[in-house]
């Protein structure tokens, strides 16, 4: 590899690409139908895979009969754990912190409700599909243990991915002893499905030892190696295709089962197959957001100052797996609290093992943190928003560390004029629409941290003066082939629509996970340290040639913008890239990039993105049921590089926030652990009727430590703060807090009574 | 029991052999026609994500087999671009981001598409949000699918006037 390329440090200017709100690259693709999503491909002589899921969540299956669906027309052969063979790999063993444990017919235990437990392969789907019903189980079943009172309870090693669970700062009984006033709220949140709207699938094609893949997934880089793990060949045997996600929000970053079990198939009946999960299936094997019950305690001086700030989650996983959500992690670095102390403990249930889904651990925590605040601020007789300004972080009081930039205090103002805070009743129950509606305004904090991914990239300048930049990003819908394309061209010094961009592809140098909000600054700052790698080395070709007008500038700036490249006091003094390569007679300079954050950097600063949501909601005085007529957000991420693209995903993370508060709950029943509701019909989630009103506001900010390019993420953080606003919004309606999410109609009723006995 | 049944697709007559009554549209159109733009979410008429019209109104495609549709004229997001020359719909949602990942976009587009002809071009913004209510979009790309059925519907309004 050539030499990495150093990136002029602290707040480069981007060309004239990034900042523009262009419309998607893959626009196009998406409205025509062209777009090309896994189950989409059909190679010649596919077959069709269905699986069989476990209607018992904890046992083992003791018989299966098959000769039924063997029977079925069409239907080709039935998969067991009886004649699968062996994967290379044990699949219950964890290589990296990334893996989890996978179900893919190597056993006979059944650890949840949907688990495979036979695949029926067909020449159609129909057959596949009618296979799959035909199989008969048997099982010795024992009780499910599902919710925190029945499971089993446990000391977690690590919460999220290798966090601690646990964390203190500060003295937390010595603040308490100094303290005027407390709140202290529980709060349970309940398991959530990720459920993109594309189900998992794959279409494998096996040509000897070599592997080609169709799959949706968030790191390719990651998924290539461990596919070829699996199935004991070496990694550049595996080719994966994934350009294009019809959603992902977490689920598709890992490995999981029955995409196994579909190349395992296509490698077993030596021909391509295809299995994509029916929607119930997306009940089980792909993942969830953990179940949670927290408790949040704040200690107040009597000038309302927060003095101490206790958080206790006990957290869902699995019986076989150890992945939980990071709830009480969500409120380290919020607000300015001496005292810190936040610990996790773990309960197992018989569900599928959970995992990162959007905003992972900050979204479950900040949804009570937001109460507990407002709660606070009520018991202060203070505004909410007053409240927290006067509680505001000046540094991360989780380690003393500075904020490499922190416009909270813009996004609070921009977010609270734009809806018009201003003059709220402080006490509930006050405001009544023209409707009679009772109405109500609450608020929240967005937070979410910045990481940054050692992701790879590579660029390409040709004598006829096009190019190709190129990553395996992922576009899961959050615009990384526009956004990503943008960086790309401005690390080039051309136009967008004059350079080639792929991403999506494993044969790509691998552009990291995207995931974290991360894929932006990470992949992106790969990709423009990349065009600028190839900008560095058509400067010394230039520089040293005495036909050049740049002959001996050397030592100077030199600046590449439309595809020329100029001296920066002289922009007059330049020429055009292929006038270099002509005369040097080079046919095309290849340039490598990774992204660069200051290592330096990372040790001092507490890095965040941070915004305001202000919610209003009206309340039927007699029904109690909730909608939900405005949301506004005003939201602070470092360089914005598409603020179209940006908005939308934080008014799609605000929506999240709206299903998390009030729709959202996957119900598995307690006596056989089965998803209740594993539906659209059942698992809710907003539609348009829902979301009336929803606004993102962009708050400049200038981040010059974050990375080389000051780029934050913007994918979770309108999740964050969201569920907390919509929960304190009701309250100010009606004066009753629920204690558990989605807040129900019931639970307001009930709260409603006990207010007026 | 083999049947035959004849399908005028995006204005392409398309003679289909079937084995059984079972296959859906969905089914039809995806695994043996090949037109693979139309997507499968649920399976089950809850998300949307299948609509295409049927003689001009919009259906769940996997909600209907297709032996019950012998001589019908179907339209899929792949026949609504005139070329290179996109429908109002489908301008509209690139320029409204009225979509993500893109995996409900074309149940969202044929959708809005019948709820335009259903309407008139007279729907207000609420009729749109509740019209537009069965096609669920995962991503929450709903501000800029309300933004574009309604900038569509008047552009068409505005190209029928001139």
């Amino acid at each position: 590899m050539a030499d990495i390329p150093m990136v002029a440090a602290h707040h480069v200017r981007l060309g004239s690409n990034s900042g523009q709100s262009m419309t998607r690259k893959d626009g196009l693709a998406k409205v025509t139908g062209k777009a090309n999503y896994a189950a989409d491909n059909r190679p010649e002589g596919l077959l069709h895979a269905v699986f069989a899921g476990a209607s018992i969540a904890r046992g083992r299956v003791t018989s299966l009969d098959t000769k039924a669906a063997l029977a079925h027309p069409g239907v080709v052969h039935v998969m067991t754990p009886d004649n699968t063979s062996a994967l290379s790999q044990d699949p219950d063993e964890k290589t990296t912190p990334f893996t989890a444990r996978i179900d893919v017919l190597q056993h006979d235990d059944v650890r949840y409700a949907g688990q495979p437990i036979a695949v029926v392969v067909a020449e159609t789907l129909e057959a596949a599909i009618e296979g799959a019903r035909l199989i008969k189980a048997e099982y010795d079943e024992q009780p499910a243990r599902i919710g925190f009172d029945d499971g089993e309870a446990f000391t977690p090693e690590a919460v999220g991915i290798s966090t601690p669970p646990k964390f203190a700062t500060g003295d937390l009984e010595d603040q308490r002893k100094q303290a005027a006033s407390s709140v202290s709220v529980v709060v349970e949140t309940p398991l959530q499905y990720h459920n993109a709207m594309e189900p998992h699938a794959v279409v494998a094609a096996w040509d000897g030892d070599k592997l080609t893949v169709d799959m949706p997934n968030q790191a390719i880089g990651l998924a290539k190696p461990s596919i070829a793990n699996y199935f004991g060949i070496p990694a550049e045997n595996v080719t994966l295709r994934s350009p294009y996600l019809g959603g992902g929000f977490g689920s598709k970053a890992v490995l999981f089962g029955p995409q196994m079990l579909g190349i395992l198939a296509a490698r077993e009946l030596k021909r391509p197959v295809k299995l994509a999960l029916k929607r119930d299936q997306m009940f089980g094997p792909v993942q969830h957001r953990s179940a949670t019950r927290q408790t949040v305690r704040y200690d107040m001086d009597a000038d309302n100052r927060l003095l101490a700030f206790e958080h206790r989650a006990n957290v869902s996983t699995s019986s076989f797996d150890n992945w939980l959500d990071g709830a009480a992690n969500a409120g380290l670095s919020l607000y300015a609290t001496p005292a810190i102390s936040v610990a996790h403990t773990g309960t197992r249930f018989d569900t599928g093992t959970p995992g990162a889904m959007r905003a992972p651990g900050i979204a479950t925590g900040s949804a009570v943190i937001e109460c507990a605040m407002d709660m606070a601020a009520e018991k202060a007789g203070m505004d909410p928003l007053e409240f927290r300004l006067l509680n505001y972080a000046e540094k991360d009081h989780s380690n003393g560390k500075p904020y490499s930039a922190k416009a909270l205090r813009e996004c609070y103002e921009t977010a609270a004029n734009a809806f018009g805070w201003k003059d709220r009743p402080l006490k509930p129950g006050q405001m009544r629409d023209e409707n009679g509606m009772l109405t109500g305004w609450g608020m929240g904090t967005s937070i979410f941290h910045a990481p940054f991914f050692p992701a790879k990239a590579r660029a390409v300048l040709r004598k006829d003066g096009s190019a190709r930049a190129e990553t395996s990003g992922a576009d899961m819908g959050q615009g990384a082939w526009t956004a990503l394309w943008q960086m790309a061209a401005d690390g080039l010094g051309m136009a967008a629509d004059d350079i080639d961009f792929d991403i999506g592809h494993s044969d790509l140098p691998d552009g990291s996970v995207a995931g974290g909000s991360a894929h932006t600054a990470s992949a992106g700052g790969a990709l423009f340290a990349a065009g600028n790698d190839v900008i560095r080395q058509l400067a010394e070709i230039a520089t040293k040639d005495s036909d050049s007008p740049l002959f001996g500038a050397g030592n100077e700036r030199l600046i590449g913008e439309n595809g020329r490249l100029f001296k920066a006091s002289d922009p007059n003094v330049g020429e055009s890239y292929t006038a270099i390569l002509e005369r040097a007679g080079i046919d095309e300079i290849e340039g490598q990039g990774r992204g660069n954050r200051d290592k330096a950097s990372t040790e001092t600063y507490a890095m965040f993105s941070h915004g305001a949501v202000f919610a209003e909601v009206k309340v039927d005085p007699d029904l109690y049921q909730v909608r939900v007529s405005r949301l506004v957000g005003a939201f602070a991420a470092g360089r914005i590089i598409n603020p179209r693209l940006a908005k939308s995903q934080l008014t799609g993370g605000m929506i999240w926030g709206m299903s998390f508060a009030l729709h959202e709950e996957g119900v598995h029943d307690k006596r056989t652990g089965r998803p209740l509701n594993n539906d659209f019909a059942g698992y809710h989630i907003p539609v348009l009727a829902d979301v009336p009103h929803v606004e993102a506001l962009l708050v400049d900010e200038d981040d010059p430590h974050v990375n080389d390019l000051g780029v934050k993420g913007v994918g979770e953080l309108g999740i964050t703060g969201t569920v907390g606003a919509i929960a304190n919004a009701i309250w100010h309606a009606t004066g009753v807090r629920t204690g558990r999410y989605p807040i129900k109609i019931e639970d307001l009723l009930k709260g409603a009574e006990a207010l007026k006995a | 029991m083999a049947l035959r049944i004849s399908l005028n697709i995006n204005g392409t007559e398309h003679g289909v052999d079937l084995e059984d009554p079972r296959p859906t549209l969905l089914d039809v159109l995806r695994e043996r026609i090949g037109l693979t733009g139309t997507k499968k979410g649920c399976d089950r008429g809850q998300c949307g994500a299948c609509t295409v019209l049927v003689d001009g109104r919009r259906v769940n495609s996997c909600l209907t087999l297709a032996v019950s549709l012998d001589g019908t004229e179907i339209t899929t997001v792949e026949g609504l671009a005139d070329g290179d020359t996109l429908h109002p719909v489908q301008a509209a949602f690139i320029e409204n981001d009225g979509f993500q990942c893109g995996y409900c976009t074309p149940g969202q587009i044929m959708s809005a598409v019948g709820l335009l002809s259903e309407t008139g071009g007279k729907a207000s913004a609420e009729a749109i949000r509740e019209g537009m209510s069965g096609n669920l979009c995962r991503c929450g790309a709903y501000a800029g699918i309300q933004d574009a059925v309604l900038e569509a519907q008047a552009n068409i309004a505005k190209a029928g006037k001139s």
